[in-house]
């Protein structure tokens, strides 16, 4: 296997500019000869979607909720970042660029990086007229905020609801070409195959999630969109339907898997209550911009907050980190609280949570102010909780929030199977090895608008695609292979429910593969998850047929999945003996604790290829050199 | 706490539904009520039954994949929330606790708890954009929007599409959707030129669905989880008297946008 990233020559701002002119254009009345299969309607597949409809392609949509609406990119609350300097406080595509890099760790292809900062710049323009109603200032011109430990005022923001109204925005736009007749629509629609035909990506197996029908659709490229595989945990703040199962079978199809230990801890969560947990919500990390992070400085000191006088409290970021206080990345905020967890200095049941107080800044700025800032979030807590963050501090904790690792794409975001490209979560490509705040809502947008419709079309240009229908043989081939995976899960016929398999998956993985992990944790992992895998396969319990709405065999499908990609997650901790971003080895940390990096040994890429059922899988590797940002260490003390 | 649930069951949208009672034993006041399902789902599979279908996804009140009729009311009683943002610290120990799907004829039950809602989507399709080519835009700040105006935008864009004012609604009609929708982007300088053919639009296709008319219950706006208010449907009456008459080529001033 050959990763080629294809990343134009040049200087870097000229990089995507020069790949434009180069690449090979569609005809416009070819065009519409072409099909190409979007799996996915999140704002990566729904962007994609409705722009390469608009360009005259016939598009087929996917998504397993009911509506293309519902992707879980509408629970993205904080924000999206964008170079337009509208603030005038020294923002510029250099350093919207500079930080992506620096805040990934090193960890990312800085080509494919500056591309993103330069599109940030048209997203927002492209939102802003399709009526995203985002924040205004009194003058009528768009606000924005500091995000995430960004020192410059780059995110723009409609209240706490972001997400939701730039999918709405996107999902608009992909109802439009639906009703034009230019995309047609599959909801509760599930891939569960990639069909190659001469090498090449030229379509998908879907069951019919409502009648259970096993169905073919050819096209000559697919696109998958179908996020983040962070479920494998099991809690996490993703929702409940959010898999790994499109890119799972892509890459038991040949497309390489890069990073998949790449996964991102979000700071600010609320914490677990008990066993009944079926998911975590996430305070949007804005929160950190008025609250203060504490913890008693006593272990297990029993008082209510309130009667912790200040010289018993520890603000230990603050302490720790006295430039960035308590808006250091989210990997090091995540850290800095289990390290007070596992000191027994944790607060709320069972100790797994610190407080985020607002009391001085309710002093400093008055209630009103607060809760014209953060009132939805605090009222959503205290629907949770039934505490009033007004009055008591909030209590989180870290959890599962996103992942960097996904497929393997070059320059053009196409994997390593030709004419299989991915987008947004789905992909590896911009984050290296931690993201920062609001910058996954500006990659699955620049993805889809603006880099799908380019390098598709130099794709299908660039390549003689023959004519296909669904009765080539390969399609019989998937068919039966994935009516036969459904025949198997029906037929465990054990005693276990798949949920309770899901949960112990997510303990192993929390506790092995979690915020901070170590060689024989590794080892235990990938010791256990091999026979929790096969357990599930002899005494899972999954009801029902596959002839009707069978919300167990779909859960069940899933879980298989994640049983097979957690091992593939704890090989690459487990290979990468260093730590960086998110991925904390604890044999790799400097005298003080933080993350050592090994740029001598492990400045790459790691892609792994697919080897067959049973055997280790190839790990190739993708060397990263930086001409613009020079590695250092992240300092943010 | 110990609980007692009426759910509706119904294999399928052809066959006939009835109610089946179940004990929820063991039941925390901190579960949400998505999650007591859960657990009674855990028990009916261990028993060899059929689990309760029912629709959820984000499980953080943002997504509009769940809604049901808890006990008569879209969500259940607590104002503005999602069935998966209640919490069963909202009931006493031996409460008994009617679950049943969205009902409207324009909302066919799919199995159990769950509905079709496509019908929305069909409604967006008929005008519920603004037309802007992907690489058309002008700069974001080219055209600036009155805070006032962008902010009650946002009121109405908030509508998370889960159909609880259809179900909240003695003649399930359509009509706080559609104009959250049609007020959402008519507020905006950027949705002027499209403003009477998108409410034209999403009317029609609002009464092809079989959608019924407002008859002023206000039922809607009391089971919205985002507290969408009714006055946006005095808006789009607004609009599309407006845009019938402008139809009809009689001068008609359109009142002035809001650029
Ligand atoms: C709570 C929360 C808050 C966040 N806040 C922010 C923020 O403030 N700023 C920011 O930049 N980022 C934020 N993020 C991250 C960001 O929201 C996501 O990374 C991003 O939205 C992912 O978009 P996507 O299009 O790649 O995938 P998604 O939106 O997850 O869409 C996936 C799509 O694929 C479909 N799909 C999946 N599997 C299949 C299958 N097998 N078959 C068919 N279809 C399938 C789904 O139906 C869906 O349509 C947040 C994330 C969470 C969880
Ligand atoms: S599950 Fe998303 S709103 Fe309830």
């Amino acid at each position: 296997m050959e990763l080629r990233s294809n990343v134009p020559e040049g200087p870097i701002e000229r990089k995507w500019e020069k790949h434009r002119f180069e690449m090979k254009l569609v005809n416009p009345a070819n065009k519409r000869k072409h099909t190409i299969l979007m799996v996915g309607s999140g704002l990566a597949g729904a962007s994609a979607a409705a722009s390469l409809a608009e360009l005259g392609y016939n598009v087929k949509c996917y998504c397993y909720q009911d509506s293309p609406r519902r992707a879980h990119s509408i629970a993205a609350q904080g924000g999206i970042n964008a170079a337009k300097n509208y603030q005038n406080d020294g923002d510029s595509v250099f350093r919207l660029f500079y930080d992506t890099v620096k805040g990934g760790d090193y960890r990312s292809r800085e080509g494919n990086v500056y591309r993103l900062a330069e599109l940030s710049v048209e997203i927002i323009d492209q939102c802003v007229a399709q009526g995203v109603p985002f924040a205004r200032e009194y003058g009528g011109l768009l606000a924005n905020r500091s995000f995430g430990g960004a020192q410059v005022s780059r995110t723009f923001y409609a209240r706490g609801q972001t997400g939701q109204q730039l999918l709405l925005g996107a999902y608009q736009a992909l109802e439009r070409q639906i009703g034009l007749g230019k995309v047609e629509m599959f909801s509760r629609h599930e891939m569960l195959d990639l069909v190659l035909v001469d090498g090449r990506a030229r379509g998908i197996v879907t069951r019919d999630m409502v009648t259970g029908e096993i169905e073919s659709h050819a096209g000559d490229a697919v696109v998958l969109g179908t996020g983040g595989y962070g479920n494998v945990f099991y809690l996490a703040t993703y929702a409940k339907g959010a898999n790994a199962t499109a890119i799972w079978r892509a890459y038991k199809k040949g497309a390489a898997f890069a990073n998949p230990c790449f996964t991102q801890i979000h700071p600010t969560c609320i914490p677990v209550t008990g066993e009944h947990q079926s998911k975590l919500t996430l305070m949007s990390e804005s929160l950190r911009n008025d609250g203060r992070i504490w913890v008693p400085k006593k272990a297990r000191d029993p008082r209510p907050p309130n009667q912790i006088p200040e010289e018993d409290r520890d603000y230990y970021l603050e302490r720790q980190y006295p430039s960035f206080g308590n808006l250091v990345p989210r990997d090091v905020a995540s850290r800095a609280a289990k390290r007070v967890a596992d000191e027994g200095r944790g607060v709320g049941p069972g100790g797994f949570g610190v407080y985020l107080d607002f009391a001085d800044a309710i002093k400093r700025l008055g209630a009103n102010v607060i809760g014209e800032k953060y009132g939805n979030l605090f009222e959503m807590y205290e629907r949770i909780t039934a505490e009033n963050p007004y009055q008591v501090p909030m209590r989180i904790y870290p959890a599962i929030h996103y992942t960097m690792g996904g497929l393997w794409v070059d320059y053009n975001l196409m994997s390593t199977v030709p004419g299989l490209h991915v987008i947004g979560e789905a992909n590896f490509s911009d984050h290296g090895a931690n993201r920062l705040g609001a910058s996954a809502l500006m990659q699955g947008l620049a993805d889809g608008y603006f880099v799908m419709p380019y390098t598709v079309g130099h794709y299908l240009a660039s390549n003689k695609i023959e004519k296909l229908a669904t009765d080539h043989s390969a399609f019989r081939q998937a068919e039966a292979a994935v009516a036969d995976r459904v025949r198997s899960l029906l037929g465990i016929g054990g005693q276990r429910s798949v949920d309770s398999f899901h949960r112990e998956l997510g303990r192993i993985m929390w506790e092995y593969c979690g915020m901070a992990r170590n060689q024989g944790g590794l080892e235990t992992a990938l010791e256990k998850i091999p026979a929790l895998r096969e357990q599930f396969w002899r005494e899972a319990k999954v009801p029902g047929e596959n002839e009707e709405l069978n919300q167990s065999l779909e859960k069940a499908g899933r879980v298989a999945d994640f049983l097979e990609l957690a091992e593939l997650i704890c090989l690459d901790a487990l290979e990468r003996r260093e730590s960086c971003g998110g991925h904390f080895r604890e044999e790799f940390q400097t005298p003080d604790g933080e993350a050592r990096r090994d740029d001598e040994n492990f400045c790459h890429v790691a892609a792994w290829e697919y080897a067959g059922q049973g055997q280790k899988p190839i790990r190739h590797v993708e060397p990263l050199s930086f001409e613009y940002v020079h590695p250092s260490q992240r300092s943010y003390k | 706490m110990n609980l007692t649930l009426h759910v509706w069951r119904q294999k399928n949208a052809a066959a006939r539904g009835r109610f089946v009672t179940y004990p929820a034993s063991d039941v925390s006041p901190d579960m949400s009520f998505l999650e007591m399902l859960d657990v009674v789902n855990e028990a009916l599979i261990a028993g060899g039954e059929d689990p309760i279908a029912f629709d959820h996804d984000c499980r953080e009140g943002i997504c509009g994949t769940c809604g049901m009729m808890i006990d008569g009311q879209a969500h259940g009683p607590r104002r503005a929330t999602t069935a998966c943002q209640l919490h069963m610290r909202t009931y006493r120990d031996g409460d008994e606790i009617t679950i049943e799907p969205w009902r409207a004829d324009a909302f066919p039950v799919v199995k159990d708890l769950v509905v079709d809602r496509s019908a929305f989507d069909r409604i967006v399709a008929a005008g519920g954009f603004i037309t802007a080519r992907t690489g058309s835009a002008p700069d974001g700040n080219a055209v600036p929007v009155p805070k006032a105006a962008a902010d009650l935008a946002m009121d109405a864009a908030a509508c998370i599409g889960c159909g609880a004012c259809v179900a909240a609604c003695p003649n399930a009609s359509a009509m706080l959707f559609t104009a959250a929708k049609v007020s959402h982007l008519g507020l905006l300088p950027q949705g002027q030129p499209e403003r009477h053919t998108r409410v034209r639009g999403m009317v029609a296709q609002m009464d092809a669905e079989g959608f019924g008319t407002c008859t002023n219950h206000f039922e809607c706006e009391a089971a919205c989880p985002k507290s969408i208010s009714v006055r946006f449907i005095a808006r789009m009456n607004r609009d599309y008297l407006v845009a019938t008459l402008a139809d009809r080529g009689e001068p008609a001033s359109a009142e002035g946008g809001t650029g």
